[in-house]
C-alpha cells in the first residue's frame, strides 16, 4: 500500500525525519519496502497561464503560445501538447531549470519559432507514470508561485508491505493510530459531522443473508453536478497512492477507502430496480462486471442483487449495469460489511484482485461503515453538490463480531518474552492501542477495539506489548538447560558421508527439481510417474521423479555441450513412487559420469571412461557401510541403459540399485555424444551399517598361488571367485582376478582368468603340501563347474 | 723398497682409484696375500729375533694406515656414486599430481551442512518429514485453516487429491512433536516448493526448522540463539534487527534483518514463540509448555555467506559455477 507522508502527517505528525518514519513503520511490524520522494528538483517550475494560443505555422502538431508568469512580459513558448489552451494553468519551466528526467531547458528554437521554455507534462516532473499533455491545474492556481509550494510538495510515497493479519493498517487512519500509539503523539482525525439530510429519500435494503453481510450502510445523494471534476488535492492524493482520478463519484469512494480502509460502492440510483439485497449467489447467476466482463458466480460468493438479478460480487467489484457514470444525477453509496470468512480467496477463484477485495479478506472494521458512507457524502457534496438523504445502517447484530474480554497475565506476559515491562507501561501500550484495559489480580483483562479483529487471545496481547515496547528491548538470554546427549548412530551411515565419499572420487553435487517432465522420467526409468502436480508450473516439470536421472542426466549432457570433457555429477534427493494415495519417498543416491576417466594429464593416457571406473566408484560408497553385508553385481536388464553393460547391484540378496551404460538411444535424446554411465542406489538400503567387529590378525604367514583357467566368456568372475573360496573355505582366505585375456592363443568365445588365491591357516603355519591340496581342489571344482582348462 | 716409500706409493694409487673395482685391485696389491705389505711381513723371519718385534709393530701400523686410506677414499667413492644415481632420479615437481582431482559439494548442501553442524553442536536434533505433504500438517495444523490468507501467499503446489508439495518445513514442527512428545529441540532441513518462477524464485528451494519446546522457553532465547546462530555461520559480529512479523503459527513473530555493509538491513529469517493453536493441534499443553520456532531459507544464506548474486544459479548445475566450491 502507498501513502504520501504529506497526507499521513495530517493525522499524525511524530517529531521524525521521513527515513525515521519509515524505519518506525518497519520496527512496528508494517515493513517499509520503498520511500519515493516526489517533487525534489523542481522548485523553480512556477504556474503559468496560457494568455495566447495558435498554430505553429510550420508544424501541425506544436502550438506557439504566450504564457504569463505573472511577469512583466509574456514568454514564447512553443507547445506539442494536445490541451495547450487559452486560459490553462500549467507548470512553465524556463530556461536554466533541470527537469527530474535530467532535461536542461534552454532558449531555443522550434522550426524557426522561439521557445522560452516548456509547459510540463506531470511525467515530465516526475509526478505520476503517465500523463495525456501538460498538467492542467485549477482555475485558482496563483499564476507565477513555485508549482512545489501549491501541490505541497515534495513529498514522500511510502510503500508499506502490509503482514495478512493487519487488515485494519490498509488505511491512512490505521497507519497513523499504529504510529500514534508508537510514539504517543497525537491522533488527529479531520473533523467531519455527518452531512445532515436535505431530503428524505432513502433505498431498501434487505439483509436476507445476514451472516454474509451483517452491516449495510447506504446514503442517497441526488441531483449532482454532471460537470464538476474532483479537486487538484484530492486527485493528487489518489495519485500519489497509485488510484487515477475517474469520476468525482468514483474518487470520493476510492478517497474514503484510501483514507478510512472502508471500501464504498456507488450505484446509479436511477438504474437500482427494487431493493439491494445481498445474499450468496445462486447456481448458474451471471452478472458483467465494471471491466466490461461477464462472470458466472460460484455458490460460495457474495453477491449483490435487486429486482434484475445479480448486480455486484460483494466486496470484490460493483456490476456495469447499475454504474455510475457522466450521466448519473442520483447516486446511492453502500458501506457494507462483508465478513472475511465470505470474502477469503473468493476474488482469486475468479482471477480478480482489486483494492477493495484485499481489504476485505485482510477484515474491515465492522463499526466503521456508517462513517465512511458519511464521509463520501460530505466530500460529494463538497465537489458536486446535490441533496444528501439520511444515512440508514442496517444491521444484524448477533452476526456482528464480539468483542470478548481477554485475560492477560503479567507472569504470562513475563514467561513469554522473558522480559519485565512495567505494568504502567504495559497497561498504557494497551491504551494507546485504544484496548480497554481492566486491572485484575495479577494482570489485565483488555477489550480490543473493534478494528483489531486480528486479537483474540493472550499470546496476542503480549505480541501488541512487545510490538509498541519494541522487540529490540527485549534482552538476548542464552537458556540454561539441560541437553541430553545426541544419539550417534552406527547403524546408519550420514548421507553427508557418502556425498563425501563422491566428492573425494572428483563428482561433483548436483541439485535438480524433483518434478521432471513425464517422457523424460519414463525414458529414463521404464517407469511412468504416477504422482502428477494439478497445478505445474510447465510440462517440463509436471511429475514427481521417480528417479534421480532426469535431472542429473540433463545436467550432464548441458555440462557435455558446454565443452566439458569430463562430466562427474551425484545427486542426494528423493524419488517419489507409487500412487498418490499409496506413496513412498526413497532416498536415493545417484551419480552420471560421462568423458575422460581421468582429467588430462602428462602422466595418464586419456581414455574414455567405462563401466569398471564407475562401478568402483559405487564400490567405494558401498564400502562405506562396512563388510558386514554381501554385495553383488547382477548383470540385468534396464529399459534405459545398454544391454550387457547394465546390472542390478545387490545387498544380501536384494536389489538396492542399478549401474549401467546409458543405452544409445536415450543418450541420443540427451544429445550426450560420449558413452554416460549412471548409477542409482536406495541411500536407506545401502548405507545401512553396524559396528565392526573385529577377528584376531593370524600370526602365521600366507601363501599365495596363481593360476589362469581358460572358461567360456559368458562364466562371470563372481562365480569363479566363489567356486575357487569353495575349494577349501578355511584356507582361502581371498581370491583376486589379476588378469582376464582374450585373444591369440585363446579361443574365440572363450577367456582366460588369472586368480591368485591367499592361503593361509590361523593356527599353525601352512606347508606346502596344504597350499598344493587346496590349489588341486580348487582347479578340479573349476574344471567340474565350468569346464575349465588350467594354461600354463 | 722401503716402507716409508711403499706407503707413499699406496696413497697415490689410492687417491688415484676412481671407482670400487680399481680401489679394490689396490687393496689386493698391498693388502692381499700377496701384496706387499703382506710380504713384508712375511719376511720379518730372516731378521734378527731382536728386531722382528720392532719391525712388526711398523709394518702392521702401515697396513693400518693403509686400509684406513682405502675405508675413506671407498666411502667417497660410493657417496658420490649415489648422488650421481639420485641426481638422474630427479622430477620436475612442478609437474601437476596423477590421478583424480577433487569435486565438491554444492554451494546449497554446504551451507546446509555448516547450518546442521551449528546447531548439532548446540544439542539439536536433525529430523526430517515427507516433502509431499496433506494439507493437515503444511496448515491446517499449522493454524493456518481453509481459507486463510496466508494460504494465498503460499503459491502451493497441488495434486488431484488435495496433497501438495510442502510450502516450508513446518509441518516437520507438528511431526517431530507428535512423535517425539516434548521438551523438543530439532532442527529440520529440506526441500521445500513453490508454485513462483523468475528472478528471485525458484519452484523449489531449500529450509532449515528450528522447533524448541519448554517449560521456560521465552523470546528472549530465541533472541539470543538465532544471533549467535548468525555470528557463527558468518563468522563475525552481526547486527540483527527482529521486527515484529506475522505467521499464523507463531505469536509474537518476528522477521530478523541482518545489517549488510553500512546501513542495508537483509532479511534473513523469520521466527517466533509458537502459538497455542499449534501445540494444541500437535497435543501439547500450551499452558505448560512455551517455544520458539524459526525458519531460515538456505539459498538466501549461501548467497550472503558465498557471493552468489543469482539464485537460479543454484539449480543450473554448471560446472563452472559448481567448481568454485570446494
Amino acid at each position: 500500500m502507498k501513502i504520501a507522508e504529506s497526507w499521513l502527517r495530517e493525522w499524525v505528525n511524530p517529531d521524525l525525519g521521513t527515513a525515521d518514519l519509515a524505519h518506525q513503520l518497519t520496527m512496528l511490524g508494517l515493513e517499509v519496502d520503498e520511500v519515493t520522494v516526489e517533487g525534489e528538483g523542481i522548485e523553480d517550475v512556477v504556474i503559468a497561464e496560457v494568455v495566447e494560443c495558435g498554430k505553429h505555422p510550420d508544424a501541425d502538431k506544436l502550438s506557439v503560445c504566450k504564457v504569463s508568469d505573472g511577469g512583466a512580459e509574456l514568454i514564447d513558448i512553443v507547445c506539442g501538447a494536445p490541451n495547450a489552451r487559452v486560459g490553462l494553468k500549467t507548470p512553465l519551466a524556463k530556461p536554466g531549470v533541470k527537469l527530474p528526467n535530467g532535461m536542461k531547458l534552454r532558449k531555443a528554437k522550434i522550426r524557426g519559432v522561439v521557445s522560452n521554455g516548456m509547459l510540463c507534462s506531470a511525467v515530465e516532473l516526475g509526478l505520476g507514470d503517465e500523463s495525456d499533455g501538460i498538467m492542467e491545474l485549477p482555475a485558482d492556481a496563483p499564476v507565477g508561485s513555485p508549482l512545489v509550494e501549491f501541490l505541497h510538495l515534495p513529498d514522500a510515497i511510502i510503500d508499506v508491505d502490509l503482514t495478512p493479519n493487519r487488515g485494519d493498517c490498509f488505511s491512512i487512519l490505521g497507519v497513523a493510530r499504529d504510529i500514534a500509539a508508537l510514539t504517543g503523539d497525537e491522533l488527529r482525525k479531520p473533523e467531519f459531522a455527518s452531512p445532515e439530510a436535505s431530503i428524505d429519500d432513502t433505498h431498501p435494503v434487505e439483509l436476507v443473508e445476514p451472516a454474509g453481510c451483517p452491516r449495510f450502510a447506504g446514503r442517497v445523494v441526488r441531483g449532482v453536478d454532471l460537470t464538476a471534476r474532483s479537486p487538484l488535492w484530492m486527485v493528487e492524493r489518489l495519485r500519489r497512492a497509485g488510484l487515477r482520478e475517474i469520476h468525482p463519484v468514483v474518487d470520493v469512494t476510492n478517497y474514503v477507502m484510501l483514507e478510512l480502509g472502508q471500501p464504498l460502492h456507488a450505484y446509479d440510483l436511477a438504474k437500482l430496480q427494487g431493493p439491494i439485497r445481498p445474499r450468496l449467489a445462486r447456481k448458474g447467476e451471471k452478472v458483467v462486471l465494471l471491466d466490461e466482463k461477464e462472470v458466472e458466480c460460484s455458490e460460495n460468493t457474495l453477491v449483490i442483487t435487486d429486482d434484475s438479478g445479480v448486480i455486484g460480487l460483494a466486496g470484490i467489484m460493483g456490476g456495469l449495469s447499475t454504474a455510475v457514470s457522466d450521466q448519473t444525477h442520483d447516486v446511492f453509496f453502500e458501506g457494507a460489511f462483508w465478513p472475511q470468512a465470505f470474502m477469503a480467496g473468493r476474488a482469486r477463484a475468479y482471477g480478480m484482485h482489486t483494492d477493495a477485495s484485499l481489504r476485505f479478506e485482510r477484515g474491515v472494521d465492522p463499526e466503521g461503515q456508517g462513517r465512511a458512507v458519511d464521509r463520501a457524502v460530505q466530500l460529494l457534496l463538497e465537489i458536486s453538490g446535490g441533496k444528501a438523504g439520511p444515512l440508514v445502517v442496517d444491521s444484524a447484530a448477533e452476526h456482528l463480531p464480539q468483542r470478548a474480554p481477554i485475560r492477560l497475565r503479567r507472569s504470562r506476559l513475563e514467561h513469554l518474552l522473558g522480559a519485565r515491562i512495567d505494568d504502567d507501561k504495559v497497561a498504557d501500550i494497551l491504551r494507546r492501542l485504544e484496548m480497554r484495559v481492566e486491572d485484575t489480580d495479577g494482570g489485565w483483562n483488555v477489550v480490543a477495539p473493534s478494528h483489531r479483529f486480528d486479537i483474540s487471545i493472550e499470546a496476542d496481547l503480549i505480541e501488541e506489548v512487545a510490538r509498541i515496547h519494541g522487540y529490540d528491548s527485549i534482552p538476548e538470554t542464552t537458556a540454561i538447560a539441560e541437553t541430553p546427549l545426541a544419539k550417534v548412530t552406527e547403524t546408519l551411515i550420514d548421507s553427508e558421508q557418502a556425498a563425501a565419499t563422491l566428492v573425494a572420487r572428483d563428482y561433483y553435487e548436483a541439485v535438480s527439481y524433483a518434478f521432471v517432465d513425464a517422457e523424460i522420467n519414463k525414458l529414463l526409468t521404464g517407469v511412468e510417474s504416477q504422482i502428477v502436480l494439478a497445478n505445474p508450473i510447465s510440462s517440463e516439470m509436471s511429475v514427481m521423479r521417480t528417479s534421480l536421472w532426469p535431472g542429473l542426466v540433463a545436467a550432464a549432457a548441458a555440462n557435455a555441450a558446454r565443452q566439458q570433457d569430463r562430466v562427474r555429477l551425484f545427486e542426494i534427493g528423493k524419488s517419489f513412487h507409487g500412487s498418490l494415495e499409496e506413496r513412498e519417498e526413497i532416498v536415493r543416491i545417484a551419480g552420471v559420469a560421462t568423458g575422460n576417466a581421468l582429467p588430462e594429464q602428462w602422466g595418464a593416457k586419456t581414455q574414455a571412461i567405462d563401466f569398471f571406473d564407475v562401478k568402483s566408484d559405487v564400490e567405494a560408497l558401498l564400502a562405506l557401510a562396512g563388510n558386514g553385508a554381501e554385495i553383488a553385481f547382477e548383470a540385468a536388464e534396464h529399459p534405459a541403459l545398454q544391454p550387457g553393460q547394465s546390472a542390478h547391484i545387490l545387498r544380501d540378496g536384494s536389489v538396492i540399485g542399478v549401474l549401467g551404460r546409458l543405452h544409445p538411444r536415450v543418450a541420443k535424446a540427451f544429445d550426450l555424444k560420449r558413452a554416460a554411465y549412471v548409477f542409482e542406489l536406495d541411500a536407506l538400503a545401502a548405507m545401512r551399517s553396524a559396528a565392526p567387529e573385529a577377528e584376531s590378525v593370524s600370526k602365521f604367514p600366507a601363501i599365495r598361488r596363481d593360476i589362469a583357467v581358460v572358461v567360456d566368456a559368458g562364466i562371470s568372475a563372481d562365480d569363479l571367485v566363489r567356486v575357487a573360496q569353495e575349494a577349501a573355505p578355511e584356507l582361502v582366505q581371498s581370491v583376486r582376478i589379476f588378469d582376464v585375456y582374450t585373444g591369440a592363443g585363446i579361443e574365440a568365445g572363450r577367456k582366460s582368468v588369472a586368480l591368485g588365491l591367499i592361503l593361509q591357516e590361523t593356527s599353525r603355519t601352512l606347508t606346502d603340501d596344504d597350499a598344493d591340496a587346496a590349489m588341486a581342489g580348487a582347479v578340479r571344482k573349476l574344471k567340474d563347474e565350468f569346464a575349465a582348462e588350467l594354461r600354463d | 723398497m722401503e716402507l716409508g716409500e711403499l706407503l707413499a706409493a699406496a696413497a697415490s694409487e689410492i687417491d688415484a682409484a676412481n671407482d670400487l673395482a680399481a680401489l679394490d685391485a689396490v687393496r689386493v696389491s698391498y693388502l692381499g696375500k700377496k701384496g706387499e705389505l703382506t710380504a713384508l711381513l712375511k719376511g720379518l723371519s730372516q731378521l734378527p729375533a731382536e728386531e722382528r718385534p720392532a719391525a712388526g709393530q711398523e709394518i702392521n701400523k702401515a697396513k693400518q694406515v693403509v686400509q684406513q686410506q682405502i675405508n675413506a677414499r671407498r666411502e667417497a667413492l660410493e657417496v658420490a656414486a649415489l648422488e650421481k644415481k639420485l641426481a638422474a632420479d630427479a622430477v620436475d615437481v612442478t609437474l601437476p599430481g596423477r590421478g583424480y582431482s577433487l569435486g565438491g559439494r554444492h554451494p546449497v548442501s554446504r551451507a546446509m551442512g555448516r547450518i546442521k553442524a551449528i546447531f548439532r553442536d548446540a544439542g539439536f536434533g536433525v529430523r526430517s518429514g515427507p516433502e509431499i505433504e496433506d494439507d493437515f500438517h503444511n496448515f491446517t495444523a499449522l493454524n493456518i485453516p481453509d481459507d486463510h490468507p496466508a494460504r494465498a501467499m503460499h503459491d502451493t503446489f497441488y495434486f488431484p487429491n488435495g496433497d501438495l508439495l510442502r510450502t516450508h518445513t513446518s509441518p516437520v514442527q507438528i511431526r517431530s512433536m507428535v512423535t517425539e512428545g516434548v521438551p523438543i529441540r530439532i532442527i529440520a532441513p529440506g526441500r521445500v516448493y513453490r508454485c513462483d518462477s523468475d528472478q528471485t524464485h525458484t519452484p523449489m528451494f531449500h529450509q532449515v526448522e528450528g522447533l524448541v519446546i519448554d517449560e521456560h522457553v521465552s523470546f528472549a532465547n530465541l533472541k539470543a540463539v538465532l544471533h549467535q546462530f548468525v555470528e557463527s555461520f558468518f563468522e563475525r559480529k552481526a547486527e540483527l534487527r527482529f521486527r515484529p512479523s506475522y505467521f499464523p503459527f507463531t505469536e509474537p513473530s518476528a522477521e530478523v534483518d541482518v545489517l549488510w555493509g553500512e546501513d542495508s538491513w537483509l532479511e534473513i529469517l523469520g521466527c517466533g514463540m509458537v502459538h497455542p493453536n499449534v501445540l494444541e493441534s500437535a497435543g501439547v499443553d500450551p499452558e505448560k509448555y512455551t517455544g520458539y520456532a524459526f525458519g531460515m531459507g538456505v539459498e538466501r544464506l549461501a548467497m550472503l555467506r558465498y557471493g552468489v548474486t543469482d539464485l537460479r544459479t543454484f539449480f543450473e548445475n554448471d560446472l563452472r559455477f559448481l567448481g568454485q566450491f570446494r
